[in-house]
């Protein structure tokens, strides 16, 4: 008998077959306790953790949480309303001015989270004729926005700068265009060559948006991305973002110059038609951010962890996804899915947490086993990382015993 | 030969060296049944073709193109008006 569940058949195939292998599931992990950005007891296990985005540790930084309880006390637990009803607090609004300083813009827009600070702008800027060219390993908030509108979604391959220039060059005349590019691609943690990217895209007219989701608070003189980092932030016209990673809480928003900006929040569906965030949310948030803009001191300790986890990994003989180290982010490329499951609880029985991320969220199909570095990661914590690497690598026949 | 035979000839030619298992291809070929292809596959037919014959083909016109014939339908009108189909004049 078939119904309307039958077609995850395959999936939930492919699942039953990996777990039937003996190895745990991967996908429901449960945290006990956290005992600081990174360190947790999983599954009973104390267990440093290399996989959570935090990566400027903020988490458990003293003012952020104490920012959050003062709102708790003062404006309650929750908002029961929509941004443009009766959703809007003081602290929502000082979070959007925490922004608009952070990123040198005019204007800003907080959304519940950043799925829906893609999705939102995305679907309501690019309409019916309009255009919106982009890469093809896009995060999925970016490819359902191009779902949800009405706008004709031309991808280019990864990265390649000439690939864009070719279809912004074949878009018909009179098109309005939308590029749509991430400073960091988050599965193999490269950066994009966004300095040729924003100037061919403006030399043909097209708008530009940039997701800085994993280059926010660390990349770029003040923090403020790779568009920052290469020069050409001042010709980024959107620039979109989330609080749950470098920021530490959840949410997610817009900031841009463009004059007209402000109309976005009576026609964006995906912030129109959703409760804001909690005021608690939103005021650790803004104390998150404004803390960011002097953290020149951790960002460069973070480099560093980056280096020497890279370099680690890459002398005891894994792949990894970037030849040299661009981000915080490192991705261990595994054989396939079982022997990457494999080596994520061999690494978890050593008492580290990892990010496996596999087809179809993974570029070419590959398997990976993704390290998201924290600037509260020690210079101890990686070495013992590494170590643990290699046991693990040891154990799950992905290195040479 | 005419423009369409013409067309089509030049997109059998681009199948080819992505037709892996040799499958005939005609008219009626379709690209996800008859020839397998997954994703990463179509994404570089569909940049071959694009660059072939210098158009944009949207992945909105992707989903309505099955088979071989279509796709040598559509290329024919997309280089004969670049306009998205559906676009309001
Ligand atoms: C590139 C990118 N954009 C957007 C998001 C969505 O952010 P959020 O987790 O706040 O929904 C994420 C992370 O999940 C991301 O990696």
């Amino acid at each position: 008998m078939t119904d309307l569940f039958s077609k995850f058949d395959p999936l939930i195939e492919q699942r039953a077959t990996l777990l039937a292998t003996g190895v745990r599931d991967p996908f429901s992990l449960v945290m006990q306790r956290v005992l600081s950005p990174t360190e947790a007891i999983c599954n009973g296990k104390h267990t440093i953790l290399l996989g959570t985005y935090n990566y400027m540790g903020m988490t458990f930084d003293a003012d952020v949480i104490a920012a959050g309880k003062a709102a708790f006390d003062d404006f309650g637990s929750g908002t029961t309303g929509s941004r443009v009803l009766n959703g809007t607090f003081s602290p929502h609004k000082d979070c959007e001015e925490a922004l608009k300083e952070f990123y040198d813009r005019k204007y800003a827009m907080v959304f519940s989270t950043g799925y829906q600070a893609l999705l939102g702008p995305i679907s309501t800027l690019a309409g019916k004729g309009d255009y919106i060219i982009l890469d093809i390993d896009s995060h999925a908030s970016i490819w359902d926005g191009c779902r949800m509108g009405d706008a004709e979604v031309v991808p280019f391959k990864h990265n390649d700068i000439e690939a864009l220039e070719k279809r912004l060059k074949r878009v018909p005349e009179g098109a309005h265009k939308l590029v749509v590019l991430e400073g960091v691609y988050s599965m193999l943690g490269d950066v994009a060559p966004l300095k040729d990217m924003v100037r061919i895209a403006k030399a043909h007219g097209a708008m530009v948006l940039v997701d800085e989701a994993h280059s926010m608070g660390f990349i770029g003189e003040h923090g403020r991305g790779v568009a920052e980092d290469q020069g050409v932030i001042d010709d980024v016209d959107f620039i979109c973002g989330t609080f749950s990673k470098s920021v530490g809480t959840v949410g997610g928003f817009c900031v841009s110059n463009h004059p007209k900006f402000e109309i976005l929040r009576l026609v964006c569906r995906p912030y129109v038609f959703t409760a804001a965030p909690p005021p608690s949310v939103v005021a650790s948030a803004a104390v998150s951010i404004r803390k960011l803009m002097h953290g020149g001191n951790k960002r460069a300790h973070l480099w560093e962890n980056s280096k020497r986890l890279h370099a680690g990994l890459k002398s005891l003989g894994f792949q990894l996804g970037t030849q040299t180290p661009q981000s915080a982010i490192i991705a261990v490329i595994m054989p396939d899915l079982e022997r990457g499951a494999m080596m994520w609880e061999a690494l978890l029985d050593e008492g580290l947490y990892v990010n496996l991320a596999r087809p179809p969220a993974t570029p070419a199909n590959m398997t990976l086993l993704r390290c998201s570095l924290c600037a509260e990661h020690s210079a101890e914590q990686v070495g013992e990382i590494i170590t643990r690497f290699e046991r693990a690598g040891k154990k799950a026949g992905i290195l040479a015993a | 030969m005419t423009e369409r035979a013409d067309t089509y000839k030049s997109i059998c030619d681009a199948i080819t060296p992505f037709n892996k298992k040799g499958v005939a291809l005609s008219e009626t070929t379709t690209f996800a049944g008859d020839l397998e292809w997954d994703s990463l596959t179509v994404m570089d037919f569909v940049a071959e073709i694009e660059d072939t014959f210098d158009i944009i083909i949207s992945m909105n016109m992707q989903a309505e193109i099955e088979t071989v014939g279509q796709l040598t339908d559509a290329v024919i009108k997309l280089k004969a008006s670049p306009v998205a189909e559906g676009r309001e004049k």
